[in-house]
């Protein structure tokens, strides 16, 4: 059976890679939002998180033999830690002054933790092993679907519905909504907002390591791995609108999928389509898909 | 601005084109000035942009790369003299940015940087495979060629002063721009965009070619460097050379005419210094100035210089 002479096996197959791309993009753009929104700073360090995440969980099984699913747990707590040290010391005294400073902090930080890394690691790629109880695959008849791919899809996009549910619908999410709005205010009320500065910037951090882990097993980790990610996921960001939560998700999956399907008709663009369609966007709707217009 | 703080700055600058008018001759070499000038004059276009704008383009590097290729193969492949091969290069960063531009003012601030940045990105990834860029190893065996037909630009000595020349035009065209009344528009956008809008400013039309402006003179850098060094590569369109650029002009202080030239400078000088002896530590050494810059230096250089000037006149 065959898709505009493409054998649909292949066609599919690009589609799921397509859809594994997506939640990524999805759960990195989600923590982008969540920090942008609450803080007012574009995270450049964003991709160094996910890439520190990815180490942490192969280091846990090189260096202590702690499996997949620990690593899982482990990277978030570890990775948010690194959130909190660093909103507390480093982006604190930046609240008062123009957010392109702290674009440039974070940008900075992104630097220093791959000059780190690639001095401890090399600039080669790591290999993770997919876990044991991932490996293999299912056939469904139209085609035979890798587990892992199938658990990182499901995975991320529990994760994200998670955030979506805990900010949207939760009353802790309507104190972080309101202190987007209000800081003084809801200071005001006896929260302490400075503490919930620092857990949101955690939670990002620890999204981004989440993100991280998930890929370990399907990609090349290597220190490079984040900053080569963050630019199109900034990309999406744009074409999304940061103004809705849900509206990031849909924003990297569809992304994703559109990425894998230009793969199939026209490889040479698939690096280049999200720009071009962010370029689209900007003209026809500057606000974003999902963006309020000010 | 008073009078005796404008003389003094004169004075500084003085004596920095004396210094870099004798520099060959006093052991420093000049092929290291010449990429240092190249790279003052693309921190140059840059603050242009960030220091009297208020425009942080965060994809810089993809106007300065591009014009590198361009005038690269134009000299090389199609045997274009130097001179037209520098216009040619500046018109394509040019047109280029007149693109890029047009997409990238509709978002304001942070989205104004994301934007520029994704599309630098796409720039890259169009060298990355276009055939005539050379892929991964670059655009090579550049020659120099000779200025006009008449002057031969093989001797370093010759073509730094050349460079030099070309640097300090863009140094006087940059004053001139500033303080022109199109460049006190752009500053009045700067410090206060809706005003500006509500006195009649037609703001994006000042920001687009702000922008156009800033991406020819970044191209002019980039075309300047390839004659210089006789290649053109894939770092030269890389976002790390956008960060750079960003961290030259604030290390040096945004805002101000020698601040991004003393930047440039430093950071170039840096990175030669520490290249044979730090390894892959020269990324973290960058990162950590940024950092610091950002927390405790946000004047830079030049800016506290000045700031520690008007104090004392104070007292």
């Amino acid at each position: 059976m065959e898709i505009f002479g493409i054998p649909l096996q292949a066609f599919l197959g690009q589609l799921m890679l397509g859809l594994v791309n997506g939640s990524f993009y999805a759960m990195l753009s989600l923590g982008l939002a969540v920090i942008f929104g609450l803080l007012g700073i574009v995270n450049f360090a964003h991709g160094a998180l996910y890439m520190i995440g990815a180490y942490v969980a192969w280091l846990s099984l090189e260096k202590f033999g702690l499996n997949y699913w620990a690593a899982l747990l482990l990277a978030p707590l570890v990775v948010g830690a690194m959130g909190a040290a660093i909103e507390r010391t480093l982006l604190k005294p930046l609240y008062r002054v123009d957010p392109i400073y702290s674009l440039l902090l974070t940008f900075g930080l992104a630097l220093i933790a791959e000059g780190v890394f690639r001095d401890q690691f090399g600039v080669s790629g790591q290999q993770y092993p997919v876990p044991e109880l991932l490996q293999g695959a299912t056939n469904l008849g139209f085609m035979v679907l890798p587990n892992y791919r199938a658990w990182v899809v499901f995975a991320s996009l529990g994760v994200c519905l998670a955030t979506w549910f805990v900010i949207e619908k939760t009353r802790l999410g309507a104190t972080l909504r309101a202190g987007t709005e209000n800081p003084a205010l809801v200071q005001a009320f006896g929260i302490n907002v400075p503490l919930m500065v620092t857990l949101t910037y955690a939670g990002g951090a620890a999204l981004a390591a989440i993100a991280g882990v998930l890929a370990a097993p399907v990609i090349q980790i290597t220190p490079l791995m984040g900053s080569n990610l963050i630019i199109v996921v900034f990309a999406v960001v744009v074409i999304g609108g940061m103004g809705s939560i849900l509206g990031s998700i849909l924003t990297g999956v569809m992304l994703g999928l559109v990425e894998g399907l230009t793969k199939v008709f026209y490889p040479e663009a698939s690096n280049i389509v999200v720009f071009v369609i962010m370029a689209i966007v900007l003209m026809v709707r500057p606000a974003g898909l999902f963006g309020k217009e000010k | 601005m008073t009078f005796s703080n404008a003389n003094s700055a004169r004075w500084a600058w003085g004596a920095g084109l004396v210094f870099l008018l004798v520099a060959p001759f006093i052991g420093v070499y000049p092929v290291f000035l010449m990429t240092a000038l190249c790279f003052a004059i693309f921190a140059c276009a840059f603050n242009l942009l960030l220091g009297y704008t208020g425009l942080l383009s965060f994809g810089h590097a993809a106007f300065m790369g591009s014009a590198a290729y361009a005038t690269g193969w134009l000299v090389r492949s199609a045997g274009w003299s130097p001179e037209l091969g520098l216009l040619a290069g500046m018109l394509l960063a040019g047109a280029l940015g007149l693109v890029v531009g047009l997409i990238a003012i509709r978002r304001q601030g942070i989205y104004f940087a994301m934007v520029t940045l994704a599309m630098a990105q796409m720039i890259y990834f169009v060298c990355l495979q276009v055939p005539f860029t050379g892929g991964e190893d670059g655009l090579q065996g550049v020659p120099r060629g000779s200025l006009f037909g008449l002057l031969p630009l093989a001797s370093d000595l010759t073509l730094y002063y050349v460079v030099l020349a070309i640097f300090v035009a863009v140094f006087a065209a940059i004053i001139r721009i500033v303080h022109s009344p199109y460049g006190q528009v752009l500053k009045a956008i700067r410090e206060n965009e809706p005003r500006a809008i509500s006195l009649g400013y037609d703001v994006d039309r000042y920001k687009l070619l702000a922008f156009v402006l800033s991406t020819a003179i970044a191209g002019l850098a980039g075309a300047l460097k390839t004659l210089v060094l006789g290649f053109a590569t894939l770092s030269d369109v890389h976002w790390s050379l956008s960060g750079e650029v960003v961290l030259m002009t604030l290390l040096g202080g945004m805002g101000t005419f020698a601040g991004p030239v003393i930047g440039a400078m430093t950071i170039i000088g840096l990175q030669n210094f520490l290249a044979d002896r730090v390894g892959s530590w020269v990324t973290v050494i960058i990162g950590a100035i940024f950092v610091v810059c950002v927390l405790a230096f946000r004047r830079g250089i030049v800016g506290e210089l000045l700031a520690w000037q008007q104090r004392r006149r104070q007292r």
